[in-house]
Parts: C-alpha cells; sequence; structure tokens
C-alpha cells in the first residue's frame, strides 16, 4: 500500500562541503542517505528521515542540515497534522500505533511554573565553593524517633537499611533489552563514581555488571524476568514495578527478535521469544497483596535492602502511596506523566496519568497529615530535565529523582521517538549488535557522570543562594517555592503561595 | 476566635523576620542575684535592636510557688481578662493572682495589663494526660481561641516579662531591678516586617522552656511542617517559635538529652561525622537520618533555657555571634563580649565556641566544680 505519510523532515546537502567519504550512509539507521554508485553521489530519502541528528553529527565537513518539512496544511486547530499524520498511520496498519519517549503534548510543565527563593540581606546566602555544602541523602524507613542509652549514649532504636546517596538523583528503570548493555554499563559506572544508584529495570542483571551491585536497584516486574536469588542479593535496593509513567496500566512486549543470546541468558527465557510482562502483577491484585510480596522479599533479603514500590501518578496516588507505606514499602517512586518507555501504545503515553509534581505534593502532604512520611521516602520520576527541577522537586517534598531520558541525552540520544523501532541510530535503544556497538562505556559512563557532576554543582548553588548548607533544609520546605500564573486551586495542591505573596 | 497571625504578622509573610541582641547570665551555684547587670549588659547593645521589642526571661522568679505554673498573661482588654480569668479558674487552681508591678516611663507608650497567675492543674487534667501536656494545650487555647489575651510564660518558678520598647526600657517599666533570680535571659529585637506588637517580643516561651533567638531560620518551612506531624502548630509564624517547639518535642517526648539535642539541631557535618570514633558516628548518622528535617538551617545564634539549665548553640556555620565568658561560677553567653565586660570586667574565661557547639550552664554540674571550668561539651 503506498504511504500517504508526508515526510516530517528535509535533508540538505551542501554538495560544494560533501567529500563523498559515506560517513552518513554508514551512520544512518533509517535507511535516508545513500550512496549513488551511478552518480558517485550521495543523496537522501528525506521521507524516512526521524531527525536523530546522527548524519549531521558525524558529517566531518558538516554538509548535512535537517530541516523541517515546511509543508502545510490548512490551519486548523483540531485537525492538527500530528492527528491527522495518526491517522494514516492506522488506515495503513491497523494497529496500536506505537512509540518511544516520554509524552510529548503540551500538558502544563509546572516545574516552569515555580520559582526558587535566594537569600538577601536578613539572610547570608552561603558561598558553596568556600563552604561545605551537603547533598547526601538516605533511603529507606525511618522511626519516629530515637531512643538512646543515657548511659552509653548509644542508639537503642533499631534502623531499617539505609542508602546513602551522594547525589539525590538517580538513573530510572532501563531494563537489558530495551535499552543496550552498553547503555546499562555506562549508567551503573557512572552511578558507582558519583555515588548514586542505576536501576536494573525489569530484565534482569546481566552477569558482568554485577560488580555494580552496591550501587544498584534491582527490579521485580510482573514478568519476574531474571528474578532469583543471587539477582536480589546482589542489588542495593529491591524495587517491586507495579507501573510506569510512560503506561500506567499498561505491561510490556519485548519483542523475539530482540531477545539474543545475551538477553536471553539475562532474561531467563529462550532466545527468540517474546518476553511478555503482564498489565498487572499477577499475585498483586490487591494492597494486602502487594504487602505480601514487599515482605517475601525482605524475607528474601534477610532485611539488608529497603524495598522500594513504583507505581504511575495517577489521580488516587496519595490514598495509594499511604497504602504502600502501610503494606511495608520503604520507598516510593513515583513516575509521572511525562516519563519516558522503550516503547508503548502512544494513545497510552499521550492521555493517561498525572503530571508528577502534582503527585509529588499530594503524596508529600498526604504522608505528613497521617504522620508517617518518615517511614517512607519518596523518589520521584517523569520528564525531571535539569538540576532546577531536581531542586524543585526536593522543595516539594521529594527525597530523590530519577532521570531517564535526561540520562539517555547524556549519551547522545535526540528524544526522536524511535525506541520502539529497535534502530536507535545512537546504539541506545537497541539489540543490534552493531548499533550497539557506537555507545563505549568508557565515554558513556564519563558522560553520564559529567551530567551528575554538573547538576550537584547547580543544586549547591541553588542551595546557598538559599541559604542553607543541606539538602535536608530544602526537602519539603515549600516556603522557598513561588507559583506564576498557576490557579487558585493548582497553588493549594502544590502547597505553595502565588509569587509576590 | 482570635488569629494571631493578624497581630504578629499582619503582611501573612511566610515568616517573622528579626535580627537582635541577646544575653545570658547564669550562676550555676544556684544563687540568685537581681536583673540590673543583665539590663546594664542588654543595654550596651542598645544599636542591635530598634526599640520593636525588648524582654527578658527569669529562673528561679517565685520560690514562693515553686511547684505552681507561674502564668504571665497580657491583656489587650477588659473583655479578654474576663474571658481569661472565667477559663483560668475553670481549668485549674488558682492560688494567687495579681498585677505585675509597674513603673511609668515616658518611653512605653499604650502598655497592655500584664497579670500573673499561679496555678495548679489539681484534677483538671484528664486521665493518662500529664500535667504539662494540659498546661501547653490550655496555653494554645488562650492564645488562639480567647479574645485579647497572650501567655508571655507558664513555667514554674520562672516568668517572662517583655514588651515593645528597649529591653532595658522594658525591664525599667517592669521594675526588674527588684526581682532576683539565678538564670536570666535577655533580648533586644530588630524586627524587619513587623510592627512592634508586645507578644511578638522574646523570650518566646512554652511551659519553662524559653528561647531568646538572633537569626533567620532558612529551613523554617520544613521544620514547621516536620512539627506538625506531633500537633505543633506555629500560629506565631516566628523562626522562634519553632525552636521552642523543636526542644520540647526531643526533650519532653522523645528524651533526649541536651547535647543529643544540639546535635540534631546544628549537627556537624558529614565530612566531620566520617572522622570520628565508629559509635559516634553511628549515632550522629542515625540523628541526621531521623530528625533531618529539625535542622536549624541559616544563620542563628539562641538562648535556650529552661529550669536549672542554659544552652547557648550557634548555627553550624556560626553566622550569627555568640562570646561566652565565666566568672567562678557564673556563665555569661552574649553577641558581643563587651556586653560581658561591662558587668563582669575580670573574667575567668572568654571565648567563641565553634559553630553547633552548645554550651551549657546546669545547676547539676555548677562550674566551680569543673576541672576545667568551662561549660563546653564534654565528650
Amino acid at each position: 500500500m503506498k504511504t500517504y505519510l508526508p515526510p516530517k523532515f528535509v535533508v540538505e546537502r551542501d554538495e560544494e562541503r560533501c567529500i563523498k567519504c559515506k560517513v552518513c550512509t554508514n551512520q544512518c539507521t533509517f535507511d535516508v542517505q545513500y550512496y549513488d554508485a551511478d552518480d558517485d553521489c550521495v543523496r537522501s530519502r528525506s521521507e524516512n528521515c526521524v531527525g536523530c541528528h546522527r548524519c549531521v553529527t558525524f558529517c566531518p565537513t558538516r554538509a548535512i542540515t535537517v530541516r523541517k518539512n515546511p509543508l502545510q496544511f490548512r490551519d486548523n486547530y483540531n485537525w492538527s497534522p500530528e492527528v491527522i499524520e495518526d491517522i494514516l498511520k492506522q488506515a495503513e496498519t491497523g494497529g496500536v500505533l506505537l512509540t518511544g519517549m516520554g509524552n510529548d503534548k503540551d500538558y502544563p510543565i509546572y516545574w516552569d511554573h515555580l520559582l526558587l527563593n535566594a537569600s538577601q540581606v536578613t539572610n547570608p546566602s552561603i558561598d558553596p565553593l568556600r563552604e561545605p555544602m551537603e547533598l547526601i541523602t538516605y533511603l529507606g524507613r525511618k522511626p519516629d524517633a530515637v531512643d538512646i542509652d543515657p548511659q552509653l549514649g548509644r542508639v537503642r532504636t533499631p534502623m531499617a537499611p539505609q542508602v546513602r546517596l551522594d547525589v539525590p538523583v538517580m538513573f530510572s528503570a532501563m531494563s537489558y533489552g530495551a535499552v543496550s548493555l552498553h547503555v546499562q554499563e555506562s549508567l551503573a559506572r557512572a552511578a558507582t563514581e558519583m555515588g548514586t544508584l542505576w536501576n536494573t529495570g525489569e530484565g534482569g542483571l546481566h552477569p558482568s555488571l554485577y560488580k555494580y551491585g552496591r550501587n544498584t536497584i534491582v527490579q521485580v516486574a510482573s514478568g519476574r524476568f531474571g528474578v532469583e536469588a543471587s539477582y536480589l542479593h546482589a542489588g542495593r535496593v529491591v524495587e517491586i514495578k507495579i507501573g510506569q509513567g510512560a503506561k500506567p496500566g499498561i505491561g510490556g512486549h519485548l519483542p523475539g527478535e530482540k531477545v539474543s543470546a545475551e538477553v536471553s541468558m539475562t532474561r531467563m527465557i529462550p532466545k527468540g521469544t517474546d518476553a511478555l510482562s503482564p498489565a498487572p502483577q499477577h499475585d498483586i491484585y490487591s494492597i494486602e497483596d502487594l504487602s505480601q510480596l514487599i515482605w517475601a522479599l525482605k524475607e528474601a533479603t534477610n532485611y539488608t535492602k529497603p524495598v522500594s514500590v513504583k507505581i504511575a501518578a495517577v489521580h488516587n496516588s496519595a490514598a495509594i502511596a499511604s497504602g504502600m507505606v502501610r503494606a511495608g514499602a520503604d520507598i516510593i517512586a513515583l513516575d509521572g506523566v511525562r516519563g519516558a518507555t522503550g516503547a508503548a501504545p502512544k494513545v497510552i503515553r499521550d492521555n493517561v496519568g498525572i503530571p508528577i509534581e502534582l503527585a509529588l505534593a499530594s503524596v508529600d502532604s498526604r504522608l505528613r497529615q497521617e504522620g508517617i512520611r518518615n517511614r517512607a521516602s519518596i523518589v520521584i520520576a517523569g520528564g525531571i530535565r535539569n538540576a532546577g527541577d531536581v531542586t524543585k522537586a526536593i522543595a516539594l517534598g521529594a527525597d530523590a529523582v530519577y532521570i531517564g531520558t535526561a540520562a539517555l541525552v547524556s549519551l547522545g540520544c535526540r528524544v526522536c521517538q524511535q525506541c520502539h523501532t529497535g534502530k536507535c541510530a545512537w546504539g541506545i535503544c537497541t539489540s543490534d549488535l552493531a548499533l550497539t556497538k557506537r555507545i563505549n562505556p568508557d565515554i558513556g559512563a564519563r558522560r553520564a557522570a559529567n551530567l551528575l557532576r554538573g547538576w550537584s554543582l547547580e543544586i549547591k548553588d541553588i542551595l546557598g543562594g538559599l541559604g542553607v548548607n543541606a539538602i535536608e533544609s530544602l526537602r519539603g520546605n515549600r516556603l522557598h517555592l513561588r507559583g506564576v500564573g498557576l490557579t487558585d486551586t493548582e497553588l493549594e495542591i502544590l502547597g505553595v503561595s502565588m509569587a509576590g505573596s | 476566635m482570635k488569629d494571631i497571625k493578624l497581630v504578629n504578622n499582619p503582611y501573612g509573610d511566610s515568616k517573622v523576620i528579626d535580627a537582635c541582641s541577646i544575653f545570658g547570665a547564669m550562676d550555676t551555684s544556684g544563687k540568685r542575684f537581681s536583673g540590673v547587670g543583665v539590663i546594664k549588659a542588654i543595654a550596651n547593645m542598645h544599636l542591635r535592636g530598634n526599640g520593636l521589642g525588648g524582654g527578658l526571661a527569669v529562673y528561679g522568679l517565685y520560690p514562693e510557688y515553686p511547684e505552681h505554673y507561674a502564668f504571665h498573661i497580657m491583656y489587650l482588654s477588659d473583655q479578654g481578662k474576663c474571658e481569661t480569668e472565667a477559663f483560668l479558674k475553670d481549668k485549674f487552681d488558682v492560688a494567687f493572682d495579681e498585677t505585675v508591678p509597674t513603673r511609668p516611663i515616658p518611653a512605653i507608650v499604650n502598655p497592655p495589663l500584664v497579670r500573673r497567675y499561679f496555678l495548679k492543674v489539681g484534677k483538671h487534667n484528664p486521665e493518662g494526660q500529664s500535667e504539662d501536656d494540659y498546661v501547653v494545650e490550655r496555653v494554645m487555647d488562650i492564645n488562639t481561641k480567647l479574645c485579647d489575651s497572650f501567655v508571655f510564660s507558664s513555667g514554674k518558678n520562672m516568668g517572662v516579662f517583655k514588651g515593645v520598647g528597649y529591653p532595658e526600657e522594658i525591664g525599667e517599666y517592669f521594675r526588674l531591678e527588684e526581682y532576683e533570680g539565678y538564670l536570666w535571659t535577655a533580648h533586644g529585637r530588630f524586627p524587619t516586617n513587623t510592627p512592634g506588637w508586645w507578644g511578638g517580643a522574646h523570650p518566646f516561651s512554652i511551659l519553662d522552656w524559653t528561647v531568646v533567638h538572633n537569626g533567620e531560620i532558612s529551613s523554617y518551612g520544613i521544620n514547621k511542617r516536620y512539627l506538625e506531624q506531633f500537633g505543633y502548630h506555629c500560629t506565631m509564624q516566628t523562626d522562634t517559635e519553632v525552636i521552642a517547639y523543636a526542644v520540647d518535642l526531643l526533650v519532653r517526648r522523645h528524651h533526649l538529652p541536651i547535647d543529643v539535642v544540639a546535635d540534631i539541631l546544628a549537627p556537624p557535618f558529614w565530612s566531620e561525622i566520617q572522622r570520628l570514633p565508629a559509635e559516634r558516628q553511628i549515632l550522629l548518622r542515625t540523628l541526621r537520618q531521623v530528625y533531618g528535617s529539625l535542622l536549624l538551617n541559616g544563620p542563628f545564634t539562641v538562648i535556650i533555657a529552661h529550669q536549672g539549665e542554659m544552652i547557648g548553640l550557634t548555627d553550624r556555620i556560626r553566622l550569627r555571634p555568640l562570646t561566652v565568658g565565666t566568672k567562678d561560677n557564673m556563665l555569661y553567653l552574649s553577641s558581643e563580649e563587651s556586653a560581658i565586660r561591662l558587668i563582669c570586667p575580670d573574667l575567668d574565661r572568654a571565648w567563641i565556641p565553634v559553630g553547633g557547639e552548645p554550651v551549657v550552664g546546669n545547676l547539676a554540674h555548677p562550674l566551680m566544680s569543673q576541672k576545667v571550668g568551662a561549660a563546653g561539651r564534654t565528650g
């Protein structure tokens, strides 16, 4: 069937600059750039271009330009080009539209409506270049009070396991199979270097990564891929994955073509078979079932590791989170509507869930109202872009944040949303061995660690400006936030005042 | 119902901001002395205040009623007085009450009536509730529900005198040279965002805890939210109130010793903690993990006092001044050394404590009995 889809991009080549070296033809995985031997020139099939910039970045003479296709539709607020193109795609395939990365719609980004405070006159700002500035965060359940032996000065209160983060930013769950082993190794090494954690996702832990176990969160998801005793013992934190921000209520499907020998070994499923993650965990149909799994995992790990429970941010997150804490979760991980994915139905990604800012604010407030905020740490995920977002999240009440997309961007990702195709030209979201070589873990680890280093310096700058020298003085301190362009209801849910008030 | 916020914080700022002079003097042998010297010392730091608030707290004030809760209550109207006195009669056994004697002076304009009451809880508190908790709740009732009344202090054998004016003027007005106590703290205030209000002056007090405070707590937002989980409502919206409640929670309800409280309010840096012996590391790490939300961050010096004890503490990088002086059994804490030297020129020792290190004077451990003769942290 002839496709009626118009090209998204126009690829142009400056013939005076092009030296016909064919780097672009080798780098492009979407069959755009090709060498025409008859005419001895390099040409482009613009209609295939996804805007990943791989060719642009690697062209040695900077001969290539990628522009938006200036094709004009008749203006129509309702029938936008995206809507029309989606219908065309479905008319041609008759299936569910798949996509990758996070929700790209113009729902409010509340981070951009929140502004931070700074010290002037009545209290001094603190210069992080000259004074200590502390970002150390401990994740895990805390008791209500500390009991001290008055004679010996020793702590008598038993403490649940605590995990130290030197920077309150962790790498989000991205499974082996969804991303390549080189990506996981890059993140594992960066997390180890920076004193934070990376997350295996639901695809098990490859034997070559066991050595980074001290900095690893091992995930237990509905498919239970790769879950066994040694896997649970290898990690620092065990995370039960209930849901994901990009596809709340939806399971996962890693097609058999991606289940290579190595993936098969790590996931503990036969080579070439589809890896299907059911939508719910089939042993969790209710909160008491969750409690059983939490305690089973604590028992299995001899009460040495905090158990995290990750949910997608949905309408009644606050009540759910409260139940999770009472069920024994030591960490509540919330993934907002902008949380990304390797593959999800577009209709789910674009329409289900709530913004993480609102979910975080309501969960933190609810746990405080119930006096149980100390019993669990809150970690949030879903669209965190920079140190400003991280700092605002902590001021709203998060203990730490997960970053997924930002981490992949540090490795080269351009958010072209082709993760589900398996053709990632940057070698990130693919299991094609020729492509995965494009990520060199030595360089990848350095780039991801650099990102965290840069952000931690920026967070310290903000803290110093606020006049505090420890992250716990900002955590949940919503007086240091002000809202702009928000309604009274939004301000009330966020628990912040309008700027100027 | 009266809204304290409207009086203390008329513009609804997220907190009241002020700067100050503070002074404390304690005879650790328990000998009582008059307020003359303390007032002279705080007057020497006149320029640190702006006349919009001054006050003093005195311990060992009422030896004739040592076991009665001594309430100092300010009234802005006769109706307030009637309502509150009826409330007190209903909720307590009143042993004695009188108007606090004053001396009219030109500097004190339009003063409210201040009366004192010596109260016993008797059989009024419900079973299972401690007398202290009962008193705290009744103080909250008076401050938030009854009109035109405000409790300055509510502890045993102690009292707070405060108002709008420089502290030396407040001292003169309340004739404090006529009183004796073994522990005095004093405060001169420089508020930036609130007009003078008698209740808003320091010392701030709950039960026999008093706090005088110089600084701004930048962590106020989270300190307040943390305390709310334990039923404390910061109606005054001052940093100082947060400190008083934090100390009440940690000492009275969580039974933590005062040096541990100092380690919570102004903890050592992680980099310092990891150089300490293992046992101490565990303690300090646990405290920061559990009580991180009570870390008082931002510039502050406080003098916290209660029956038999005075504690001076600065924030951990000492962004506000504190000087300590000792002479025989006397312990002095002051924003400026000159104020101490003015009333005690021949100090045995004077020093500036390290940020976050508490200086504690305690009747149980008089200075003269200690080998080093210093009041700093031991061990």
